[in-house]
């Protein structure tokens, strides 16, 4: 178990009910963690709450506990207590994200992938090449703009730069990967490949996605939790989870009679 | 409906492009005697009003000075004031035409004004003491030597240097402090302060240059000759009326396509460990590039051309200026102050002038857009 959500509640700036209420999920090492649930439901904003990117809009209540374990001494680690920025941004180096739609920054693809390397403090261009490199190879990308490194990042196609997008994450060598409906703006073979990267990546990361897409959760995860309206509904291996479910309204979602 | 909306907007266009066109042929039409009287020496020559003795050609380079000056005690050449001369030819003017209608009269109406004009100072320079009858005398011989003796020279080096430099040295002072405001606002600033400041700013982009221009000579320009010392109107007192007036516009613009940026994108570079200064840097600038120069450019052209704000505060004195808080002209500023006792060869110079300014917009604007927009491959 990497992370581990305790009594997790969260709660809008102005909002008057908390959006999220005591979620307890783990993530397992090594795995691919599906979030399914419809629209509302509190999917993203638990998935936000795993970096505390939340945190760049201010006004927004936690509750209970997220915890991250410490790769140096094996402890459990509240991420929720969290105050400095040094520290955040070492949270999110550790637990990187991608969106729903790709988002390359206005800059070359070498730039793009090297950019948060070179955030980290990683200066020496030869290293620099070689993580470039081989997180391109890793998300299967290499092939394709080996010979166009410098160009601007924004000229790739849409599933190219998803792709780039997990490059940039992956080449941080983070501990975990949030992916938040990475397929929802790309066509179907772009999401085939995406789909394929993310099974190749639970090799080295933990892995948490959102997805509206059930087949999707269904392919490529390991567990599933189904969430409705700010609540866990069931947590399960996804084979459970899909045929047979212990509630009647996870059944109902994934058969289609709501959602 | 289709065609009628096609039409309408290639009319549009193409309006907008014979407006352009023609107020470039008219200005060169006006200035055409001028530029064949001065050349592009024009450029390069520091004098203006200047009287000459006799140039059989009209060639006079910039160092001749000992030729500049004639036996007549006139026009001294470097420290003329031409904004209190012409102060003075006007009431002379008066003067006369009150005083001596039977001159006017009796003169050929048709004598070349600027020579009128020239005699003129002459008047204005002895007039307080000397009698009527002097001064005719005195005036009859100025005209018909001055008619074959001496010409008047004008170059449009001061203005066209004052221009530049209020231009440049505003948007010295501008830029930083416009992008400081648009960060704030755009990224720094909670909503509850980041909407009224914002709106304070599209108000100050409101007012008028005038404005700005009695402000600055009424309060501004004397607290900055109190802190740098000098004139209370000068080369910095102008540009920095110039960048407090385009701050606001800038600075809205510039906002406004910092907002554009995504945020989604902002929080996946937060998301790799950006902190809020890379992120600005980084992600939000690349990607509002375009907004930002376009807005910088505007600004640029708004300072090139402005008149009122800047004709309070600069002195329309022309000599270069030889520190920051000397007074010297800038081109829109001759125009301004001279149009009105402008006629005959002095209004086609300042066509000339107008023309000049018209050509340094025009290529200053078309430069930066060609270099800091082009696409990079």
């Amino acid at each position: 178990m990497i992370m581990h959500i305790k009594d997790f509640s969260f709660t809008y700036k102005g909002a008057s009910k908390p959006s999220l209420k005591n979620i307890n999920l783990p993530i397992l090492e090594n795995k691919v963690t599906a979030l399914i649930g419809p629209s509302g439901c509190g999917k993203s904003t638990l998935l936000r709450s795993m970096n505390r990117i939340h945190d760049l809009y201010p006004g927004n209540k936690y509750e209970g506990e997220i915890l991250l374990k410490n790769l140096q001494n094996q402890k459990m680690e509240n991420i929720l207590e969290i105050k400095k920025e040094n520290d955040f941004i070492a949270l999110r180096q550790r637990v990187g994200m991608i969106f729903q739609k790709p988002t390359p920054f206005p800059m070359s693809i070498y730039d793009n992938i090297a950019y948060g390397l070179k955030l980290q403090g990683i200066k020496d261009k030869t290293e620099l090449d070689k993580r470039v490199e081989d997180a391109l190879k890793g998300s299967a990308l290499f092939k394709e703009v080996k010979d166009r490194l410098n160009d601007d990042a924004r000229g790739l196609s849409g599933g190219q730069q998803q792709r780039l997008c997990i490059a940039r994450a992956v080449a941080l060598k983070p501990e975990v990967l949030l992916f938040d409906e990475p397929t929802s703006a790309l066509d179907p073979i772009s999401t085939s490949a995406i789909e394929e990267l993310i099974v190749e990546l639970k090799e080295e990361v933990s892995i948490a996605i959102v997805t509206h897409n059930m087949q999707q959760a269904s392919r490529i995860s390991d567990y599933t939790a189904f969430m409705y309206l700010g609540d866990l509904i069931e947590y399960d291996k996804t084979e459970t989870i899909f045929l047979n479910p212990k509630q009647q309204m996870t059944e109902d979602y994934i058969t289609g009679k709501f959602g | 409906m289709e065609s009628l909306f096609k039409r309408l907007s290639w009319i549009s266009a193409t309006t907008i492009l014979l407006i352009l066109t023609s107020i470039f042929v008219v200005l060169f039409l006006y200035a055409k005697p001028a530029i064949a009287e001065y050349g592009l020496k024009f450029l390069v020559d520091s004098r203006w009003g200047v009287e000459v003795s006799q140039p059989t050609k009209p060639q006079v380079s910039p160092s001749t000075k000992s030729s500049a000056t004639k036996a007549t005690p006139t026009t001294t050449p470097k420290d003329d004031n031409i904004a209190v001369n012409d102060e003075d030819i006007a009431v002379s003017d008066e003067d006369i035409a009150v005083n001596d209608e039977d001159i006017a009269t009796d003169e050929n109406v048709a004598v070349n004004d600027e020579d009128i004009a020239v005699s003129d100072e002459d008047i204005a320079s002895q007039v307080p003491s000397s009698a009527d009858e002097a001064i005719t005398a005195d005036d009859d011989i100025d005209i018909d030597e001055t008619s074959k003796h001496t010409k008047v020279i004008y170059g449009g080096l001061v203005p066209i240097v004052g221009t530049i430099l209020t231009t440049i040295l505003a948007m010295f002072f501008a830029v930083p402090i416009a992008m400081g405001i648009a960060i704030f606002l755009s990224e720094i600033a909670p909503q509850s302060i980041a909407k009224p400041v914002g709106i304070a700013i599209e108000l100050l982009a409101a007012i008028p240059s005038i404005i700005y221009g009695m402000w600055g000579l009424f309060y501004f320009g004397p607290l900055v000759a109190s802190v740098f010392g000098g004139s209370s109107v000068s080369l910095l007192v102008a540009s920095l009326v110039l960048a407090i007036m385009i701050i606001p516009f800038m600075a809205s613009l510039t906002r406004d396509s910092m907002n554009t940026t995504p945020n989604v994108l902002k929080e996946s570079a937060y998301a790799m460990g950006a902190t809020k200064f890379e992120v600005i840097k980084d992600v939000v600038f690349p990607y509002a590039k375009k907004g930002i120069i376009g807005s910088m450019i505007l600004a640029l052209g708004r300072a090139l051309g402005e008149t009122m704000a800047v004709a309070f505060v600069i002195g329309g004195v022309f000599t270069f200026p030889k520190s920051l808080t000397d007074p010297t002209v800038s081109i829109p500023v001759v125009l301004a102050n001279s149009f009105a006792e402008s006629n005959g060869i002095s209004l086609n110079v300042l066509f000339y002038l107008a023309l000049i300014l018209f050509i340094i917009s025009f290529a200053v604007i078309s430069f930066a857009k060609f270099y800091f927009l082009r696409d990079k491959k």
